[in-house]
């Protein structure tokens, strides 16, 4: 790589900062909306006069909060656990696709492809009706099943690419080095398979926890619904007043832990950590 | 250490595709082996039934006199290096050149894990790459770092799979002497799988030529080049390849397409009443008359011949001359051809003329051969017909007492280096 001029970091520094503006933007108004007292919010100023605490107040522990509390639960246990099964099951799919040759792999492939291009629009109102008749509507598992509609094809398809590039020779290199075959897997494949398993999982994650249409349409109650859509369930403070800074309070309180998560784990989202291993 | 046997080694892949096919072969302990052969010829394979990645259909593998065929790779104590290297990219180069050792749980401590990868890491040169990743290593680096974890431990044998083809031709040749030397200096059995003639000739103690899953001769490099028992072995050693004539027995000569060779006792012992032979002459065996003594001239075969293209390398000048070929051999050579992996037919001869030659493109050349150094060999089988076996036999002889030679005067050097290391050590 060369080293650039001063006049190549300039530019780039003037990118990238217009970048982080365009994105950063509505995240720095939203919050900033966050910390507004209602009778600020029609007022045009992007920062906060008198900023205040009472917008969060009200969801984490005011009227809001069996609202907001209960869709937080419901948003993480379903994400997650939404996640977990789609991880595994496209883990043991794509090494399968990725090691072995068998009739049918093309299809599973373009079949993953095909419904992860569905729009999801257009399969919610038969699946409404479905999950009514058969008892799933309002339920986790309601969720969990078309989440893993969304995470799975993804998930299969990311891990696929990534096992391919895997140097699985590097495993029989181990056993010559006098490695058992499990001590093989664990030391010579496992450390290069783990971002990308880790990578793939934070994307799962990530479309569960944002997903709306589904969790709009299918929940009905505290019981299942998750953040995203309870959030157009608020009500302000009385019935003149607009929800918008619980709403906002309540869209950083979710925005959070995908930020930190992020940042604690970008070491790990790399790919590339195979190169080296082989000629090349 | 320990000595390799094979014995009649048959491998069936799943597919049904026999990849080799009862190959018998005794590997002495200390002993340099090279395995040749075309691409596709089952060198991989062999060598990964000897290391335990793949199983052996049939057949027995004693490995220091025990027989091995159902033992995991862990369990053979051999080393190997793998064509791509197959480095661990997780793992900096001391964990890459540590990682046998630290398998062996228990048995190293981490200072004797320490220094037993600096002595490797020094071998090599590698004691300033230790702490980096193998992304950031050139070639040859990274292949040095393979080897540091062949040699790292006490392996009975190390296995070589095409270690060099990734690397460039300079490279290639600094890297061969290195493995050459250390190989002599450790002592340790080595197989070694190639398709580089350069390799195979000068690394190896005897060479294994390999065609289609089939053993076809294992003799010393000179062994291989002088008496080749069959056309493969002698198209397949020695670059630029042997030229192949048809030779047809005229009277008490032998027509080839533009020579009359008189028969002399050897040749007619060898033709015996066959009407038609092949004919093997080595280009590097064919001089030009102009620059050739007089006397010398007298000796042998003189023909003129039209030279089609020349190419001048420096130290020799390479020349092309079509020629006509026989129907009732073509198939036989085409056939040879496309086992030697081969461009086409080959209906032009080539020889190697010195760099001094005037030969140049189009010209008519007048050229000369000496009949004592053409094979001839028979158009249905193959064979060599004036192959030596005594000539044979005494050629493997001395190698194997060069061999031996240059072993011993090897590890003496490294005891007497040792010593004086080991002194140098105390005085400090
Ligand atoms: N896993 C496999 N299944 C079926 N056939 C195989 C398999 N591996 C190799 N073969 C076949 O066995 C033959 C020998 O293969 P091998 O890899 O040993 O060749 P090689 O001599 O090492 O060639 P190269 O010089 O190209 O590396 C080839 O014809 C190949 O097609
Ligand atoms: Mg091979």
């Amino acid at each position: 790589m060369s080293t650039l001029t001063g006049r190549q970091k300039a530019g780039w520094a003037v990118i990238t900062v217009l970048v982080l503006v365009y994105a950063l933007f509505p995240v720095a108004a939203i919050a900033a909306t966050s910390f507004k007292r209602p009778s600020e919010l029609n007022q045009g100023t992007f920062l906060p006069q008198s900023p205040t605490t009472a917008n969060y107040e009200q969801i984490l522990v005011g009227g809001a909060q069996e609202l907001f509390l209960s869709a937080l639960r419901n948003s993480i246990g379903i994400s997650l656990i939404a996640t977990a099964v789609a991880v595994v099951l496209a883990t043991l799919a794509a090494y399968a696709i990725a090691r072995l040759d068998f009739p049918g792999k093309r299809l599973v492939l373009t079949t993953a492809l095909g419904v992860s291009i569905f729009p999801v629009i257009s399969i919610v109102t038969p699946l409404f009706n479905l999950w009514r008749s058969i008892g799933l509507y309002d339920t986790w598992l309601g969720l969990i099943i078309p989440y893993l509609s969304l995470t799975l094809p993804i998930s299969i398809w990311t891990l696929a690419a990534f096992f391919r590039q895997i140097p699985w020779e590097l495993e029989q290199a181990a056993q010559v080095d006098g490695a058992t075959s499990w001590q093989a897997f664990r030391k010579a494949i496992v450390p290069l398979a783990a971002p990308g398993v880790f990578t793939t999982a934070l994307i799962a994650f990530f479309i569960a926890w944002n997903d709306f249409v589904y969790g709009i349409s299918l929940t009905s109650t505290e019981a299942a619904r998750p953040v995203p859509a309870a959030l157009a369930f608020f009500t302000g403070a009385s019935q003149f007043e607009e929800p918008t800074g619980s709403i906002s309070a309540a869209a950083v309180v979710v925005t959070v832990p995908v930020v930190v998560l992020v940042l604690l784990f970008q070491r790990q989202i790399v790919s590339g950590l195979t190169q080296g291993a082989v000629k090349g | 250490m320990a000595s390799i046997v094979l014995t009649d080694i048959v491998k069936k892949y799943g597919d049904g595709f026999p990849a080799v096919k009862g190959v018998s072969l005794d590997i002495a302990d200390g002993e340099f082996v090279i395995l040749v052969g075309p691409s596709g010829c089952g060198k991989s394979t062999l060598l990964r039934m000897i290391v335990g990645l793949e199983d052996i259909t049939s057949g027995d593998l004693e490995i220091g006199g025990r027989r091995v065929n159902d033992k995991a790779p862990r369990d053979r104590n051999l080393a190997m290096v793998f064509q791509n290297y197959a480095l661990y990219p997780h793992l900096t180069v001391f964990e890459n050149i540590a990682f046998p050792l630290r398998l062996q749980k228990g048995q190293f401590s981490d200072d004797e894990i320490r220094r037993k990868v600096e002595l490797a890491a020094d071998t090599l040169e590698l004691r300033e790459h230790l702490d980096r990743k193998p992304a950031n290593l050139s070639g040859g680096q990274r292949q040095r770092v393979a080897m540091g974890r062949a040699i790292v431990r006490e392996a009975d044998a190390f296995l070589f799979d095409e270690p060099l083809s990734n690397l460039d031709a300079k490279l290639r040749g600094q890297m061969r002497t290195e493995i050459a030397r250390m190989q002599r200096r450790l002592g340790t059995t080595t197989v070694y799988v190639t398709h580089d003639q350069t390799e195979a000739m000068t690394l190896g103690d005897r060479v294994a030529v390999l065609r289609k899953g089939e053993l076809q001769q294992v003799a010393s490099p000179r062994g291989l080049y002088e008496q080749p028992v069959n056309l493969f072995v002698a198209g397949f050693i020695g670059s630029p390849p042997m030229n192949f004539l048809p030779g047809v027995v005229e009277d008490d000569a032998l027509q080839l397409p533009f020579a009359r060779v008189p028969l002399d006792d050897r040749l007619r012992a060898s033709i015996g009443d066959r009407g038609l032979v092949i004919v093997g002459l080595r280009p590097e065996h064919v001089e030009d008359v102009r620059v050739l003594e007089p006397d010398k001239v007298e000796a042998g075969v003189t023909f003129t011949a039209d030279v089609d293209v020349t190419e001048w390398l420096g130290a020799e000048l390479y020349a092309y001359i079509p020629f006509d070929t026989h129907p009732d051999v073509a198939t036989k050579l085409e056939e040879l051809d496309r086992d030697l992996d081969g461009e086409g037919m080959r209906s032009q001869v080539v020889v190697v003329l010195g760099s001094e030659s005037r030969v140049r493109d189009g010209d008519r050349a007048e050229l000369w051969f000496d009949p004592a150094r053409l094979m001839v060999f028979d158009p249905e089988t193959g064979e060599n017909l004036t192959r030596d076996d005594d000539a044979a036999a005494r050629i493997d002889e001395e190698n194997e007492a060069d061999r031996r030679a240059s072993l011993e005067r090897a590890q003496a050097r490294e005891r007497r280096d040792g010593d004086g290391a080991g002194a140098g050590e105390h005085a400090a």
